[in-house]
């Protein structure tokens, strides 16, 4: 059984024929070929693989391609401004807020989100934010001070 | 070339057919033809997990994504209306439900992240009636009436009707829950959600929807307390609530109400908690909730 998906995905527009049970995090991996967004464990626990929907952050493990339909989707690949790291980016290489990078692309999406929102967190709504995404490094605290410091940089 | 064939895409659900109405109508048509066979897909935060677990097996989806009637925060009769399909994101920032049911979104702050909110909706969480889930016990504390529509026409069921056991509701295998709506308070309500969770997020091992009006001064004239993971269903703790009414709010009639709710719960021990630490716990957040839900 199969459906026909089609969705802007950061800027691109694709129109695909795909099953009806393909999630949204297969869609943009192997359909196409954006593996910058991560499983982990595919049932919504991890948030490794999230990914913003219409601008609001959304695990694309939990979503169907089918459900995109008509949304903007945008994933890690569409963070950098012509090839420059943005400020998100930079903050969290300068803090080492990347480690073994597995976690990263969620952590970042969700960050997005965060700073969209909010351009002035506490380190107390920063937690609250990521509460949702899991590091196996436990390297919370590099995370955490490099979405501090992108704030601060998105400020500049 | 490798010597290996291509591999075909990996796919975590089992297979079904999937459709996505547009309208209500056409939800309620293919919900009636396909019954027990169809699953209903809202905020997908709890049937997606179920179906990459292949816990779930429905030959057909129904997408309610693009049924727009079904979301949407109204006032009504000095209280509220929340559609089916309203997110729960939507509803924490909502104006109308901080006026009106304040609760909500005391309880919504403890259902899952925020990126779940972004997705989960609150007829999803209240159908999909997880004996942890947060919701359920508002509506149960606030006496929410649940609107259930058929092809066949429209029901309405009083929250305490709603909940029938481990993942039971009244709702029949061709009707969609449409709206829940929350009646106006009688005077001032004080209200306050709290629960104990292994990891913020989590789903609550215990938690405790509280809800006290007073008179005058300090009289109590309507007392709720709901609870949630304690029982297959969320649970009105009904002999403490009656011997809060009457009682002058304070400390000792929280606490005399608190060693009644340890007495009237029979909690089951599972993997996460024993029944005993359950009873414990309930009872201590009853107490601190109705000190927090002071007017």
């Amino acid at each position: 059984m199969s459906v026909e998906v089609t969705v802007t995905v950061n800027g691109e527009y694709h129109s695909a024929v795909v099953d009806t049970r393909q999630t949204l995090a297969d869609f943009l991996r192997q359909e196409l070929g954006l593996t910058g967004t991560h499983l982990g464990c595919e049932h919504g626990v991890c948030g490794s693989c999230t990914v913003l929907v219409d601008g609001a952050s959304a695990r694309s493990c939990l979503m169907l391609a089918a459900q995109a339909t008509g949304t903007e989707i945008t994933t890690i690949e569409g963070l950098a401004v012509d090839g420059e790291l943005n400020e998100l980016q930079q903050a969290m290489r300068d803090n080492h807020g990347f480690q073994c990078g597995f976690c990263t692309p969620g952590f970042m999406m969700t960050a997005t989100e965060l700073l969209r929102e909010n351009p002035y967190p506490s380190e107390a709504e920063v937690r609250e934010a990521i509460s949702g995404n899991i590091c196996r490094c436990t390297g919370y605290q590099s995370i955490v001070n490099g979405i501090m410091q992108a704030a601060e940089l998105i400020h500049e | 070339m490798l010597g290996y064939p291509p591999r075909p895409p990996e796919m975590k659900p089992p297979l079904f057919d999937y459709r996505s109405p547009s309208s209500l109508d056409e939800a309620l048509t293919l919900r009636s033809e396909y019954s027990d066979d169809s699953a209903v897909l809202a905020g997908g935060q709890s049937l997606m997990p179920m179906l990459n677990l292949r816990l779930a097996r429905p030959e057909v989806l129904i997408d309610l994504g693009r049924v727009a009637e079904l979301a949407g925060i109204r006032e009504l009769d000095g209280g509220v209306s929340l559609g089916a399909m309203t997110r729960q994101r939507s509803a924490e920032r909502s104006d109308l439900i901080r006026a009106r049911a304040p609760l909500v979104q005391q309880a919504l702050a403890h259902v899952g992240h925020p990126t779940i909110r972004n997705r989960g909706t609150v007829g999803g969480s209240l159908a999909h009636a997880d004996p942890a889930a947060e919701l359920p016990a508002v509506c149960l504390a606030l006496d929410a009436e649940f609107v259930a529509r058929s092809a066949g026409g429209e029901r309405k069921i009083a929250a305490d009707d709603f909940y029938m056991g481990f993942m039971t509701t009244a709702l029949a295998p061709d009707e969609l829950l449409v709206e829940v709506r929350i009646p106006a308070a009688a005077g001032t309500l004080g209200t306050a959600f709290v629960e104990i969770a292994r990891r913020h997020g989590d789903f609550a091992l215990v938690g405790v929807a509280a809800a006290l009006a007073l008179d005058g001064e300090s009289v109590i004239t309507d007392a709720r307390l709901a609870l949630t993971g304690v029982a297959g269903l969320p649970v009105r703790a009904r002999e403490a609530e009656a011997s809060l009414r009457g009682a002058s709010a304070g400390a000792a009639a929280f606490a005399a109400a608190a060693d009644l709710v340890a007495a009237e719960l029979e909690p089951r021990t599972d993997a996460h908690a024993t029944g005993d630490y359950r009873r414990r716990v309930a009872s201590v957040l009853a107490r601190r909730a109705l000190a927090e839900a002071m007017p």
